[in-house]
């Protein structure tokens, strides 16, 4: 059982001496002005974050390797064997978790050849999610509860699996309208409390994980389990309410993938397209203005945590429907909070978080081959992880480490 | 950055600074380089291909439990046969299947999964992968010609403990708990049972059990195996009722239930703890004064006897099962508390485990593995 609290990243502690902004938004509050401030940061920003992030790693992936701490020792008789050592070690975890995240020549069998697809398995919850906290984060809001969110849409959709019997098709769909129902029910909370009592969205989304978990847990050993087990855990989901798999039994990757890039395109054309993207932005870039000219913000913060909350149901529907087939706590695993990274390194726009997905999928799929084939363990994976975070969030340390001037983008547009 | 170095630090500190490092990696640094020659000479040289692999369920390697034991009985088996391994740990169920795959993908000859959790992922994987073999531990539902299931029959060594926890009783109650009422925990609490009703029967004494009806299989139970604190609480509860030997099924929870029995005992009372998969003696020494003996899973033991087999080509998927008579269970030495267990009682120890290797006595549980 992870505990999911530490795992809550704050991005951009407020005290962050931020290089003076000059044209300092008014009134609405330290939250907006920090989603601005890390919006700002150009596509470079997050490249040099994961790189930067990749090389802290291979540090510790060096000093904590045995062969490179002995090789040490004698340094000075031999330099080039510490240096070798080093570069072994290095080269065989990232070597490992490259191969095992897309081409790896020397598996066993074909299927196992192919990890770029377990890439994108693992890639598809990330996306839905990732969109969610994106959507939000146009709006001005800070999603932190994608988690209680995909938590709810896999509940939903489990239910909806486990307890109607439909015909092939209609059963799926209706899953997966389950599992959006779900998620939007739960955003939609802290949507509403946000636009009528001006409740603060991360405190109440952060309690609504918690009240998520102990929901699922309460209905895993009640209403949802599985008769048959002595554990707290649903039974499994009917064949006819499984997302179908692409590439055959061998793989995992399921249909949920493509309605992940659909969802992709959707999002891109709600927000820079239609009109509500439009005040969604507007919204984003400042309340104030927005309502200055004539746009209801309540309304717009109800219905982006709808929208944003029903992302992330899906995201619970392609882990009950799509890979692991039964629902049970740790359903959820770690996507929700691993979504306001994907979303941010993908500097919140609908494409960019595709590409981050993929590459947090990669570190997934990869991370178990360096840790199975490297014997590096997949620790490592959440430390890279966490300062691709670091450094995103403080956009301003990456400009200094490189020497980057701050380039101030309009609003918060991609 | 460089601004702020300049800055804060005098420039002699910083001449100090790397002074006192180069120094530092000299020292270090000054070690003979080995020579080239040299290297492993495996004895056997289909040994050194030979591929052994463990993945864990979400408890991980240091659960001072069943993956560890497993563990460090692969190592261990590494060592005296000096096969290749590979090893991964699972978080979240999730994980299992990926690593799973990970190790066919590696050529894993045999790969241990260690728990239940893991026997839907063992059978799909197993499925896919024929010419591999597998042997999962604590679980006997798959049956496939290449997985071997591995099992204990725990009654028979809690039999023991319940024997030996009924003679020192001095309240004439002990006592028992579990995490979560499932058999590999049952079983146990079901043997601890048995064992004092012999003790009563044989010696006329009426030891009571708190905390399992064998009847009803229906207990005290923390209902989590991650909440030490609960142990603690159940612990507490019966000791408040009487209970003075306390035998927790509960994983990491036996260190509540080992701090709540030390915290008594300095208020006076004299309660002893039964530890449970390990000797407690040696993997939680800071209750060896309260610890009365332990009721073993030897999976190390049989983590290398499998290996072994298999590497010599007797493979075989007939389920494993751990009873007194090949040790795969046992009970742990008395160690500290070695006086406070009679001579006789040591000695109608020793015939009762002769009684049931050779059947004499019949130990039955619900649990026990058919």
């Amino acid at each position: 059982m992870t505990d999911p609290a530490p795992r809550t990243t704050e991005p951009a502690p407020e005290q962050a001496p931020l290089p003076a902004p000059t044209t300092r938004p008014r009134q609405d509050g330290e939250g907006g002005r920090v989603v601005r401030e890390i919006l700002s940061g150009n596509a470079v920003i997050s490249v040099l974050a994961v790189i930067v992030a990749l090389i802290i790693g291979a540090i510790l992936i060096a000093v904590t390797d045995p062969r490179v701490g002995s090789a040490a020792g004698y340094f000075f008789a031999s330099p080039g064997a510490t240096v070798n050592a080093i570069w072994a070690s290095v080269s065989d975890a990232y070597g490992a978790l490259l191969r095992g995240a897309t081409y790896d020549p020397g598996a066993r069998t074909w299927q196992g050849k192919l990890g770029i697809f377990e890439t994108l398995t693992f890639a598809t919850p990330l996306i839905l999610a990732g969109l969610s906290v994106t959507l939000a984060f146009r709006t001005g809001l800070f999603n932190i509860g994608a988690q209680g969110q995909i938590i709810l849409g896999a509940t939903f959709a489990g239910a909806a699996g486990f307890f109607l019997d439909l015909p092939v098709g209609l059963h799926l769909v209706v899953v997966i309208l389950a599992g959006a129902l779900g998620g939007a029910l739960w955003g939609g909370i802290a949507g509403v409390l946000k636009a009528k009592t001006g409740a603060h969205e991360v405190i109440v989304t952060i309690m609504l994980n918690y009240i998520a978990a102990a929901l699922v847990l309460y209905l895993l050993k009640n209403q949802l389990k599985d008769p048959n087990s002595t554990n707290p855990v649903s039974p499994k989901m009917p064949d006819n309410a499984l997302y179908p798999l692409l590439l055959g039994p061998n793989f995992r990757l399921h249909a949920g993938f493509i309605l992940a890039i659909a969802a992709v395109l959707a999002v891109g054309w709600l927000l820079n397209r239609s009109t509500l993207g439009f005040e969604y932005r507007a919204i984003g870039t400042n309340p104030l203005a927005a309502r200055t000219a004539g746009m209801i913000v309540s309304r717009g913060y109800i219905t982006v945590m709808l929208i944003a909350g029903a992302l992330a149901g899906l995201a619970g529907t392609a882990q009950v429907a799509g890979t692991e087939k039964s629902l049970d706590a740790e359903v959820a695993g770690s996507i929700g909070f691993d979504a306001i990274t994907v979303a941010l390194l993908g500097r919140s726009t609908p494409w960019g978080t595709f590409f981050a997905a993929l590459l947090f999928g990669a570190f997934k799929a990869g991370g178990t081959s360096m840790a199975v084939n490297a014997d590096v363990s997949i620790d490592i994976v959440a430390v890279v992880q966490s300062l691709i975070v670091l450094f995103i969030a403080a956009p301003p340390l990456i400009r200094s480490m490189f020497r980057i001037r701050a380039v101030r983008r309009e609003g918060a547009s991609a | 950055m460089k601004n702020l170095l300049r800055g804060t630090l005098k420039r002699g500190a910083t001449l100090g600074t790397v002074t006192l490092g180069a120094t530092a990696l000299l020292l270090a640094g000054c070690g003979q380089a080995p020579g080239t020659s040299g290297g492993g000479a495996s004895t056997n040289p289909a040994a050194a291909k030979y591929l052994g692999c463990i993945v864990s369920d979400s408890g991980g390697f240091d659960d001072q439990s069943f993956n560890q034991s497993s563990y460090e009985g692969l190592k261990k088996t590494v060592a005296d046969l000096g096969i290749k391994m590979k090893e991964a740990q699972s978080t979240t169920k999730a994980d299992f299947e990926p690593n799973l795959n990970q190790m066919a993908n590696a050529g894993c000859n045999l790969t241990f999964t260690v728990g239940f959790l893991l026997a839907d992922a063992t059978k799909k994987v197993a499925a896919q992968n024929k010419d591999l073999h597998y042997a999962i531990i604590d679980d006997n539902s798959i049956k496939l010609p290449n997985v071997k299931p591995v099992v204990y029959d725990t009654a028979q060594a809690a039999f023991l403990a319940g024997y030996a926890a009924a003679s020192v009783s001095k309240t004439g109650k002990v006592g028992t708990f579990g995490g979560i009422n499932i058999p590999t925990v049952s079983i146990f609490m079901d043997g601890f049972a048995e064992g004092v009703k012999y003790f009563n029967d044989k010696q006329g004494k009426n030891v009571q059990v708190l905390g399992w009806d064998v009847a009803k299989q229906q207990g005290l139970f923390a209902n989590t195996f991650d909440i030490i604190q609960e142990g603690t609480k159940a612990t507490n509860n019966l000791i408040g009722d009487g209970a003075d030997v306390i035998m927790p099924v509960a994983g990491p929870l036996g260190k509540g239930a080992g701090d709540a029995i030390l915290a008594a005992n300095k208020g006076g009372k004299d309660v002893k703890l039964v530890w449970v998969d390990s000797d407690g003696v040696l993997t939680a020494p800071a209750y060896k004064s309260i610890l009365l003996t332990s009721v073993i899973k030897t999976m190390g033991e049989a983590v290398e006897t499998i290996t072994k087999d298999d590497l010599e080509g007797k493979f075989d998927p007939a389920p494993y099962i751990g009873t007194l008579e090949n040790g795969g269970v046992a009970i742990a030495p008395f160690h500290d508390l070695e006086s406070a267990v009679s001579a006789d009682t040591k000695s109608q120890l020793a015939q009762l485990k002769k009684d049931i290797i050779s059947g004499a006595v019949k130990v039955e549980s619900k649990s026990s593995p058919k």
